[in-house]
């Protein structure tokens, strides 16, 4: 496996700027995971380190080699598209082998066919060797679309939402076993993907991406807790972090420039002390409830365990724990305390 | 609520429609074979049978329109006729028993091999370079596409013998005049803008991905179009070709203006066999036979493709 670097990487389509001067290195063996909304250049991102894209400007390193030159074949990695592109025209087992009887990497029959048993073993697609692949479910379809990423040991992997078109419980299973076969192999993967359950549960590191710029880059607990701005905040937690203006909360000792307070609902708790607010709506989901409050002009969520007794149109306190504030200036930009 | 069932869904026609449809596709069927099966019967009958007052439907075949087809003959006199050796062949009993003896053999064959050759090559040039038109087309950013695609399809907006004057002159400054290649380029260029845009639908309808995997796992672009496009195209191709070949294989006014000799086709040829007293019927019925079967027989084996094919786009995915 091999490192990749990105050094000011460039993209523009007529008007459109897909990605902006990226700088990126990902480390040999990490997870990394883009997160973006659609059309923030997740894919385009992708295309350009596999050479599928011409870069309009900057330098893509694999593995320390700068291969911004080279043509996709003699890139060396493995790409997992977003739709799933198997062959229609092969069955699962020439698709899995299609890689290794390229006649740029051809092994021995014999070695094809011990690779793509182990693939497909692995991910639990034995018994479907034999199947066209179009006749295969889209569960199916997408593990043959990453054993066909498995089969060669490439400089990297790079998986373009690979697990979307797939129900929740099936991405469920997908997710921790991709992450499992990550370990395995040390594999360096890039990954993106719009969800952010994928970005925080799989990646060693998160880029979050928009407008073809990376806002932040850092390990998962360290974008979610300390969030560079407003944008990266909204982007990961669900029900999203509330964004309160600071008079919304009075007596707190806040740096000079901040204009909002940030604070994740699960640090909302309705314990009887902190500022008073009228409960609009409870929205059960199961473990834990979401409860919309009302506070003056704001709107704030909090999240609570169980089964609360709280009722819509009651009087609740809600206490946001001090700690666990964020400060936002006028830009969006976080300001320390 | 009876025992049998024959419900059916709302998207499936009924039992009723189905009879319908049925029918109007037997009277259809029988309205178009007719004149085919005519054409057919007319080669197996003799000259007097071919033109009797009420049609004869049923009548001693003979082969002698097919033996006539082939053979050129001579009328001789009935002395020379008994001075002649013993008939060596059928064919030479058949021919004898009108008082004639054959001469040589006839053009057809050579008109027939022309057919094929230029019907085949063109057909083979026109899908050829139209599915390398239409990949770069469909792939490649090429300069000025939707003008150039335009300009392709106008070449279709006039029908093509109203530029036989100017071709005809340019092939004869050529020397392009009766040639098997002249007619190859022709019939190439005729059809050329039908199979770009034809093959260019099939093309779109193929994912990039596809070719983009392959690209990644190893494969030249030139590699992964024959390995992942090309047969994913197959049916697209099979269709474009039978329309490339049925339109260089039917066409008369070109081929009646350019060729003459060395290379004319059986379009022109056949409708002008002469036998005794004027046209010799059963021979050219014999002749549209055997030239109906390369098309026939093209169209049986790609058929499957060919309904895939015409109902392009419905079928995939
Ligand atoms: N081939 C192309 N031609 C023109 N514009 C393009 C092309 N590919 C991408 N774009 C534009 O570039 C921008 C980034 O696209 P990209 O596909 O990278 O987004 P994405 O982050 O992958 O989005 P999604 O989550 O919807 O897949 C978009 O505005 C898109 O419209
Ligand atoms: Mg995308």
């Amino acid at each position: 496996m091999a490192e990749i670097r990105l050094e000011r990487a460039t993209k523009t389509f007529g008007q459109v700027h897909a990605v902006r001067e990226l700088d990126l290195t990902i480390a040999d063996g990490e997870f990394f995971v883009l997160l973006g909304p659609t059309g923030a250049g997740k894919t385009t991102t992708l295309r350009l380190v596999a050479g599928l894209e011409k870069l309009d400007g900057g330098r893509v390193h694999l593995g320390g080699r700068d291969v911004s030159a080279l043509a996709p074949a003699a890139r060396d990695v493995a790409f997992v598209f977003q739709q799933y592109a198997l062959y229609p025209h092969y069955t699962v087992f020439d698709n899995l082998a299609f890689p290794l009887r390229s006649p740029l990497r051809r092994r021995s029959p014999q070695e094809v066919t011990r690779r793509v048993e182990e693939v497909a073993k692995l991910l639990r697609i034995e018994s479907k060797l034999k199947n066209k692949a179009t006749k295969l479910s889209g569960g199916e379809m997408q593990r043959v679309g990453i054993g066909r990423a498995l089969v060669r040991e490439p400089n990297c992997f790079l998986m373009d939402e690979p697990l979307s078109s797939l129900d929740a419980k099936l991405r469920e299973d997908l997710r921790v076993e991709l992450k499992h076969i990550q370990r395995d192999l040390g594999a360096t993967i890039l990954y993106v993907t719009h969800d952010q359950i994928e970005a925080l549960t799989m990646a060693d590191r998160i880029g979050v991406l928009e407008e073809g710029r990376l806002l932040q880059v850092g390990t998962p607990r360290d974008v979610y807790t300390r969030p560079a701005s407003v944008s990266v905040a909204r982007r990961l937690g669900s029900p999203a972090i509330n964004l309160l203006r600071m008079d919304a909360v009075p007596g707190i000792a806040a740096p000079s420039r901040a204009r909002n307070i940030g604070i994740r609902p699960e640090d909302v708790q309705l314990n009887g002390r902190g500022i008073e607010a009228e409960v609009e709506q409870v929205e059960h989901l199961g473990a834990e409830s979401v409860v919309v409050l009302r506070a003056g002009e704001e709107r704030m969520h909090a999240l609570v365990s169980g089964g609360t007794s709280v009722q819509p149109g009651t009087a609740v306190r809600a206490e946001l724990s001090r700690e666990a504030m964020l400060f936002f200036d006028e830009a969006g930009q976080r300001v320390d305390a | 609520m009876s025992g049998t069932s024959d419900a059916h869904s709302i998207v499936e026609p009924g039992p009723t429609s189905r009879r319908v449809a049925s029918v109007v596709v037997i009277v259809y069927a029988l309205v178009s074979m007719v004149p085919l099966a005519w054409i057919v019967m007319t080669g197996f009958k003799s000259p007097d049978t071919a033109i009797a007052y009420p049609p004869e439907v049923v009548f001693e075949p003979t082969l002698e329109g097919y033996v006539n087809l082939f053979t050129d003959r001579t009328r001789q006199t009935p002395e020379y006729m008994a001075d002649l050796p013993p008939p060596e062949t059928w064919y030479d009993e058949l021919v004898r028993s009108r008082n004639m003896v054959i001469t040589g053999p006839s053009r057809f064959f050579g008109r027939y091999k022309n057919s094929l050759i230029i019907g085949f090559g063109s057909t083979f040039l026109a899908v050829f370079l139209g599915t390398l038109a239409a990949y770069a087309f469909s792939r490649f950013r090429v300069p000025l596409k939707d003008d150039l695609l335009f300009f392709i399809l106008s070449t279709r907006m006039f029908p093509p013998i109203a530029v036989a004057v100017p071709i005809y002159l340019m092939y004869r400054a050529l020397g392009l005049s009766d040639s098997h290649f002249g007619m190859i380029i022709l019939y190439t260029a005729v059809n050329l803008s039908l199979s770009v845009w034809l093959l260019k639908g099939f093309v779109d309808e193929i994912p990039r991905e596809y070719e983009e995997a392959a690209m990644i796992d190893g494969y030249t672009r030139l590699q992964a179009f024959w390995k992942v496009v090309l047969p994913q195209m197959s049916a697209g191709i099979a269709a474009t070709a039978i329309f490339c070949l049925i339109f260089a294989w039917n066409e008369y006014a070109f081929a009646l203006l350019l060729t003459s000799g060395n290379a004319q086709t059986a379009p022109p040829f056949i409708p002008i066999i002469i036998g005794e007293g004027g046209l010799d019927w059963p021979a050219v019925a014999a002749g549209t036979t055997l030239f109906m079967l390369p098309v026939v027989i093209f169209t049986v084996i790609l058929r499957r493709h060919l309904l895939r094919g015409i109902t392009f786009g419905a079928v995939r995915r």
